[in-house]
């Protein structure tokens, strides 16, 4: 394959450079996108299609410690869902939770080239690069966990707040991670500490710490705005799933005052009703606080029915869902550091549940204003597998098929919501910007979501057609860096990815601080445990935005 | 003339074959039956790189020649006959729903894992997991014959929930594990911690048995549905005699650890 490439008559949606639609042509040369046409070009000649940039995933689960557990946990999974090898491909398997080389296939046989794995502990870092490593063509990066780490949190409460910012700069450093993690800030302590003990609400004081959740999400999200990381702390709020969360919901977005903030799968923090009851929607009031807030940016976590998996550092919720089915599940501790739990999960259109939660979904894409901040996700695999995306994207595009959808689910739990009122249908350029510019931006990736000169050349392209999830599942062509990876809906090629992290300086004195607390309590060396620059492999430094 | 396959090269590696079953070749010509895809370890390769193929296909399928490297024999089969003269590998009718499997020599491993209905003849011995669920999943058999004539090996009926499983010889350890229901009639010897784990359903054998501790001896009795299914096996060829048929047998129930519900019964006296 030449190094050059010259994409031509092709109708392109490039939202961040404000092109929708028009029939233009796209130079690569070298992995990027240039202005001029080189001139040994092989042309591609996309006459009757649509080019996109490749697809930015801002919230996935794909690699690690938890993933690998998951995997172990379901092989009738993978006997189901083999996924074969081609002459430039591996093999693997798939299922929801598909093997490494399966992940990276699969991501780009839908047009996306990035991917951030979304909740990795520190102790966990150096495994999680040896699978983003073997997980191929995509761009990844993660974020860390440390919203239950007792260090930080001890930091906290004596009042250190300048150690704290060199620790977690140092943790970031140490992991390779791209950004900072908070899942059920606060509540993983109490969990692994009293039976079955959790937070129920934000102001509620630790016994142990005396840090409520607030102090904790306060604490980072103005750290990490100090810091300058691409991504504002990535937060998973207290009180997932339970009815009336979304109260915890807002004051978290309040919590972050104007300040940056990024609020994971929000579909599962906007219930209302009353907890341990039926819960009823709350996505208006939820999306309301992110329309009005420019801080704000959130993915939304659209259920999907059929098979997922549950999987999250979320301890006491994996314990409460285990309830539901009776079936096989885990639950962990993780050091000092974090929880986790995985259960093999189902939604089912007739559960009133799960089509309560599938309803809130759209109607939180559907009620945004802003695509650029409500970004496309289904938290992988939890809420569904990333190769549900296509799906999703018809029912945002296709109302007449939403309709159609609308009958197949319980429609008691319909009922209590405002689905059927909506009747916006999502354009290209929109979906362009919630899979691809949107969470490049709020990544902060510059060179990613966009087709301007200078931008790595991740490109998609795909048969415009009338059946948006045909059209969304199966692009024409893919290519990534520069390099054809999909030529005629068949691999001709392979690539390594690079690994997408931050590196905010940091002042080494925290070592001395931080180290006695690891002799004390883990079970390995400090001196073991950052990761050392081996296992970067190929990757690139995000540089960040400081906003404090 | 029913199709013929006749083995002329063995496989150095396993042969995954799942094509090798009458609904898959219905209607197809030695030729055509010939250019179907099997995998050689992880190579493609086709039918004829194997077997001799003749006739055409009826309905009838019949294999001949040690096959005990070739896998998937009968996967998915819902209808028709299938004869083989010789040893079969694992997984031999995966997945059955319906028609009729005859073996006349050994089977390895698997045989029928998840079956659904239609009957499965060993005439030989058979592997470990005889209707078993595989690696991960909550339920093995769900109806069905199978009979073997001579021995089987562990965990035979593993998660059964249903159908019938019956062994002329002996059976090895955890006869029965985690089945949910269903029965299972071991003529012979079985081995240790039968019934483990086991919900409901019924294990039966004719010679004493050592009984987990979380089996409770009930009571001895005449059960009437069992002189029924014995004298269906023995029509089937196994040697089932007067004696276990109108004799008394033992209940023990278990497994506490699980609901309780199941039953293990042995020929009172034996």
């Amino acid at each position: 394959m030449s190094s050059s490439l010259r994409i031509v008559n092709g109708k392109v949606h490039d939202p961040a450079n404000g092109i929708d639609g028009e029939i233009r042509d796209i130079y690569i040369s070298d992995g990027r996108i240039v202005d001029a046409s080189p001139e040994d070009a092989v042309s591609i000649d996309a006459s009757g299609m649509v080019i996109m940039p490749g697809g930015v995933d801002i919230h996935c689960h794909i690699a690690g410690p938890k993933v690998n557990l998951a995997r172990k946990l379901q092989p009738e999974d993978h006997r189901r869902d083999p996924h074969p090898g081609t002459p430039y491909t591996r093999s693997g398997s798939g299922g929801t939770v598909p093997s490494t080389f399966a992940t990276g296939y699969r991501y780009s046989t839908l047009g996306y080239t990035t991917a951030m794995e979304a909740a990795v502990t520190p102790i966990g870092a150096r495994h999680t690069l040896e699978e983003l490593h073997d997980t191929p063509v995509i761009d990844k990066g993660f974020y860390v966990l440390l919203g239950n780490n007792i260090f930080l949190q001890n930091l906290l409460k004596e009042g250190r707040r300048d150690e704290f910012k060199q620790a977690v700069a140092w943790w970031v450093n140490s992991t390779k991670a791209f950004t900072t993690k908070l899942v059920n800030p606060g509540g993983d302590e109490p969990w692994k500490g009293k039976k079955n003990a959790n937070v129920e609400d934000i102001d509620e004081k630790s016994t142990e710490t005396g840090l409520s959740p607030r102090d904790i999400i306060q604490a980072f999200v103005e750290t990490v705005n100090e810091l300058g990381l691409p991504h504002p702390p990535h937060i998973h709020c207290n009180n997932l799933g339970h009815s009336g969360n979304y109260k915890t919901t807002l004051e978290t977005m309040k919590t972050a005052g104007d300040l940056r903030a990024h609020i994971a799968h929000i579909q599962f923090h906007s219930y209302g009703g009353e907890r341990g009851k039926n819960p009823t929607s709350a996505a208006r009031e939820i999306i309301e606080y992110v329309n009005s807030h420019p801080n704000i940016s959130c993915d939304v976590g659209q259920v999907m029915f059929g098979k997922s998996t549950i999987m999250t550092a979320d301890a006491p919720l994996a314990y409460l869902l285990r309830g539901f089915k009776k079936g096989k599940w885990v639950n962990a501790d993780t050091e000092c550091e974090s929880g986790c739990g995985i259960v093999p999960f189902s939604y089912q259109e007739h559960v009133f549940m799960h089509t309560l939660q599938w309803a809130i979904g759209l109607e939180l894409f559907l009620m945004s204003e802003d695509p650029w901040r409500v970004l496309l996700s289904t938290d992988h695999p939890n809420g569904g597998s990333f190769m549900s995306y296509p799906k999703l994207i018809r029912l945002l595009m296709d109302r007449e098929f939403r309709i159609e959808e609308m009958k197949k689910v319980n429609q008691k739990a319909l009922d209590k919501t405002s689905l059927r009122d909506l009747k916006r249908e999502y354009t290209l350029n929109e979906i362009a910007i919630i899979t691809r510019a949107g969470p490049a931006r709020v990544l902060s990736l510059r060179n990613k979501g966009h087709l301007g000169a200078g931008a790595d050349a991740d490109i998609t392209i795909y048969d415009e057609q009338e059946d948006k999830e045909a059209m969304f599942n199966a692009p024409r062509y893919v290519i990534k860096s520069g390099k054809s990876i999909i030529h005629n809906h068949e691999f001709v090629g392979d690539h390594i990815g690079k690994l997408l992290h931050s590196t905010p300086a940091f002042d080494t004195d925290i070592e001395q601080i931080v180290q006695p607390f690891f002799e004390d309590y883990y079970s390995i060396e400090f001196a073991n445990y950052a990761v050392s620059d081996q296992y970067l492999h190929d990757h690139e430094v995000i540089a960040g935005i400081k906003t404090l | 003339m029913s199709l013929k396959l006749t083995l002329h090269t063995s496989p150095d590696v396993p042969l995954e074959a799942p094509c090798l079953n009458p609904d898959t070749l219905a209607g197809m010509t030695a030729d055509i039956v010939a250019a179907q895809k099997v995998m050689h370890g992880n190579q493609a390769a086709s039918v004829g790189d194997f077997f001799k193929v003749a006739g055409k296909a009826n309905g009838t399928l019949e294999l001949e020649g040690d096959l005990s490297r070739v896998k998937y024999i009968g996967a998915g089969m819902q209808s028709g006959i299938l004869n083989v003269t010789g040893n079969v590998g694992q997984h031999l009718g995966a997945g059955m729903s319906g028609g009729d499997i005859r073996v006349d020599g050994d089977a390895g491993d698997w045989v029928a894992p998840e079956m659904r209905g239609g009957r499965v003849t060993i005439t030989g011995n058979a592997g470990h997991l005889v209707g078993g669920a595989p690696r991960g999943s909550a339920i093995g058999m769900l109806g069905g014959e199978i009979i073997i004539h001579g021995n089987v090996r562990n965990e035979t009926g593993h998660a059964m929930r249903n159908g019938l499983i019956a062994v002329g010889g002996t059976s090895g350890d955890f006869t029965g594990v985690n089945m949910l229901a269903g029965t299972i009639i071991v003529l012979g010897d079985m081995g240790n911690r039968s019934g483990a784990g086991m919900q409901r359903g019924s294990i039966v054998s004719m010679n004493p048995a050592e009984m987990l501790p979380t089996f409770t001896h009930a009571c001895v009795y005449r059960p009437e549905f069992l002189r029924l299914l014995l004298l269906h096996i023995r029509s089937a060829g196994l040697p089932v005699n007067d004696d276990h048929i109108e004799g008394a047998y033992d209940r023990w129930c278990g497994d506490v650890v699980e609901v309780n519900r199941g039953e293990i019964l042995l020929l009172n006296g034996a």
